[in-house]
């Protein structure tokens, strides 16, 4: 049985994805339901669905002196270390504790594989990498955290997690063992996935991709709109930021059950979701919030709504934001954290845009438009491929 | 200094001339060893799954077993983190040679076994594990920083931890990138206290700043070094076979990490 942790301090946090850059485009859309899903303009060949792209990615070089580590996914990755001042944090930080003693912990589930399939479609007469791709670390999964590492200058435990869609939720829990074992001081904890042929045409292939909108829990829907995002946390002890909002506590679990499809009785995510309350030292009635991993796909909704229906009461509120901002992949662990945190901070209930019609199987908490709220408590659950499962809980300082 | 002690309950092997732990050892006390099939066996899979599943996943998954196996471990209860530096190398230039030329052909399963985790997943149905399972990556650093997470999670949760780090040989353009000639697959169980079952003590330690230890040695023409994480093994592999000695692994960039390993008294 876990037994709670020492909470840590949220002490920074920033996100990027289709509904802006930086925190406070995502308040404003998620305040006033404007969400950010758009035509499919991204494939190298035509495909019918709509996706959640960041604007101005192509815009936005890396500087020069970072440029062997050149791709789409690090300019997203760069683009998104410097909203909300968080590039000013994660620097400050290195400087209090020193270069060692800051872990970097990234998610991601394609990492710059968008940068391996550039080349292929433009392979030398050898058919090899044609030669400005000729860069062997970003064609490597490890690419995003070697990139971000170099940029930030931290030399501490580093690590990316891949576990498809659960990645940048169990970076939280990777950097609460580092700090608890005294491996490290602080931890930049985060995520960066980016649009790309491999999943677009691969979710397309197994048939999970809505040719509309993603509608979360919607009687109607019909699988997932992929989107993109970065998103970046700094985890102190709670000591060196007492005010900040808090990582109350994390659960991760198997389904050992198939590798695409989720348990049918949610028992992976109800062991994640357990094991966060008990980490956190939670009541399932002390939840105010919780951020679904929801993705539209029909068995995942119907799964984890029967799940919340009959763990939580009527007065916990629960939503997907995946009508907002599309799937994430790697990066909706970490996008969905910053939605559970801007929950607290500004007492928003985030609507769950798409659906008018919830599915049979969704109990009084689901939260159809955005409510004002007191949340004391927020959790906020992700669920991979693979049957990979976390679930993350994030609080308020005590008054 | 940090430091975090392990111990060491079940080893796994596997690389085109060495089936298993045994022969390794068989090898270093100078017998002849035979080479293992081509395929990785990973009985822990179902028939019919083995037959269709990628070689990432049988590689992951052989060693893997025999290092529970060793351990006398119930799989089902053991967290794991499987550690690898480019996944599933053959798949990746398969749907990037495919999405270059007929995108909306992609194979479905191709697809679905394409991501990091695909041995975690496999590992966790075969076996019935519903406890945590990760799936990291670390370049070159993979076998350190993978030791390093399954260490922590071992110390804080203070239960036995299962360790696997593989990769398979890199195909096409994305191989030419990888350098990644061989496969090499090592597991560890490792468990946070003595029991009747340790092999071997590992004490761990962080060694920052190290850019200058960690860059690699001439080659020397020796099968390992097909592969970054064999290469990298290499060293606490002979360790772990004689019983003693200390050696350095990289457990990011610039950061290397002390592993001195001694035999259970």
């Amino acid at each position: 049985m876990s037994v709670p942790i020492h909470p840590l301090a949220v002490s920074a946090f920033t996100v990027t994805s289709a509904l802006g850059q930086g925190l406070e485009s995502h308040l404003a859309a998620l305040s006033t339901g404007r969400g950010g899903l758009r035509e499919n303009d991204f494939s190298s060949a035509p495909l019918a669905c709509w996706i959640g792209r960041v604007d101005g990615v192509e815009d936005a070089p890396l500087p020069a002196a970072h440029a062997m580590w050149e791709c789409r996914n690090n300019r997203l990755a760069w683009l998104g270390l410097r909203q909300d001042q968080f590039l000013d944090c994660a620097l400050d930080a290195r400087q209090r504790y020193g270069a060692a003693r800051v872990a970097l912990v990234l998610g991601t589930s394609t990492a710059s594989i968008g940068a391996t399939e550039e080349g292929y479609r433009h392979l030398d007469e050898h058919g090899q990498m044609p030669p400005e791709l000729r860069r062997p670390p970003i064609h490597a999964p490890h690419s995003l955290a070697g990139f971000v590492a170099e940029a930030l200058g931290l030399e501490g435990p580093c690590l990316t997690v891949s576990t498809a869609c659960s990645s940048s939720a169990k970076v939280f829990a990777s950097a609460e063992r580092l700090i608890r074992l005294g491996l490290a001081d602080a931890a930049v904890v985060g995520g960066v996935d980016t649009l790309c042929d491999s999943v677009l045409f691969g979710f397309n292939a197994l048939e999970l991709v809505s040719p509309e909108p993603c509608q979360p829990f919607d009687q109607a829907r019909h699988g997932i709109s992929i989107g993109e995002a970065a998103g970046f946390a700094l985890l102190e002890r709670i000591a060196a930021a007492p005010e900040a909002l808090r990582l109350l506590g994390y659960g991760e679990s198997s389904d050992a059950h198939h590798m695409s499809t989720p348990h049918p009785e949610g028992l992976g995510a109800e062991l994640a979701l357990r094991d966060a309350l008990a980490r956190a030292g939670l009541r399932a009635d002390q939840v105010d919030y919780i951020n679904l991993h929801g993705t539209a796909s029909l068995k995942n909704d119907e799964v984890e709504a029967a799940l919340v229906a009959r763990v939580f009461p009527a007065s916990t509120r629960a939503s997907s934001t995946k009508g907002f901002t599309g799937h994430t992949l790697g990066a909706a662990g970490i996008l969905e954290s910053a939605f559970a945190l801007l929950a607290i901070r500004h007492g928003l209930v985030p609507g769950n845009l798409g659906c008018t019609h919830p599915d049979q199987a969704c109990g009084p908490q689901l939260a159809l438009v955005s409510e004002p709220r007191e949340v004391n408590v927020a959790l906020s659950n992700s669920f991979g491929f693979g049957g990979n499962n976390a679930c993350l809980a994030f609080g308020r300082a005590p008054a | 200094m940090s430091t975090l002690q392990v111990h060491v309950e079940g080893i796994g092997l596997w690389a085109p001339t060495l089936g298993d732990f045994a022969a390794l050892k068989a090898q270093l006390r100078g017998e002849t060893v035979d080479a293992p099939p081509t395929r990785p066996a990973a009985i822990v899979l179902p028939a019919n799954e083995r037959r269709r599943a990628p070689e990432s996943v049988l590689l992951a998954l052989e060693v893997a077993d025999q290092a529970v196996a060793m351990s006398g471990r119930a799989a089902s209860d053991l967290p794991c983190v499987f550690s690898s530096a480019y996944g599933d190398q053959s798949i990746s230039d398969y749907m990037c040679a495919t999405l270059a030329n007929v995108p909306t052909e992609l194979s479905p399963t191709k697809f679905h076994n394409s991501v990091h985790n695909a041995p975690a997943g496999y590992w966790t149905i075969a076996t019935g594990c519903h406890a945590a399972s990760s799936a990291i990556t670390a370049g070159h650093a993979s076998l350190g920083a993978g030791l390093l997470e399954a260490a922590a999670l071992c110390m804080t949760e203070q239960v036995p931890v299962l360790l696997v780090c593989s990769d398979i040989a890199g195909h096409g353009p994305l191989g030419d990138m990888s350098g990644t000639r061989t496969a090499f697959g090592i597991a560890l169980v490792l468990a946070p206290a003595i029991t009747s079952r340790t092999l071997a003590h590992l004490d761990l330690a962080l060694l920052p700043h190290a850019g200058h230890a960690l860059h690699p040695s001439p080659s020397t023409g020796a099968w390992y070094e097909g592969n970054p994480v064999a290469a990298s093994a290499w060293p606490l592999v002979q360790n772990l076979a004689t019983g003693q000695g200390e050696c350095t692994l990289a457990a990011a960039e610039t950061l290397a990490m002390s592993v001195v390993l001694e035999t259970a008294a």
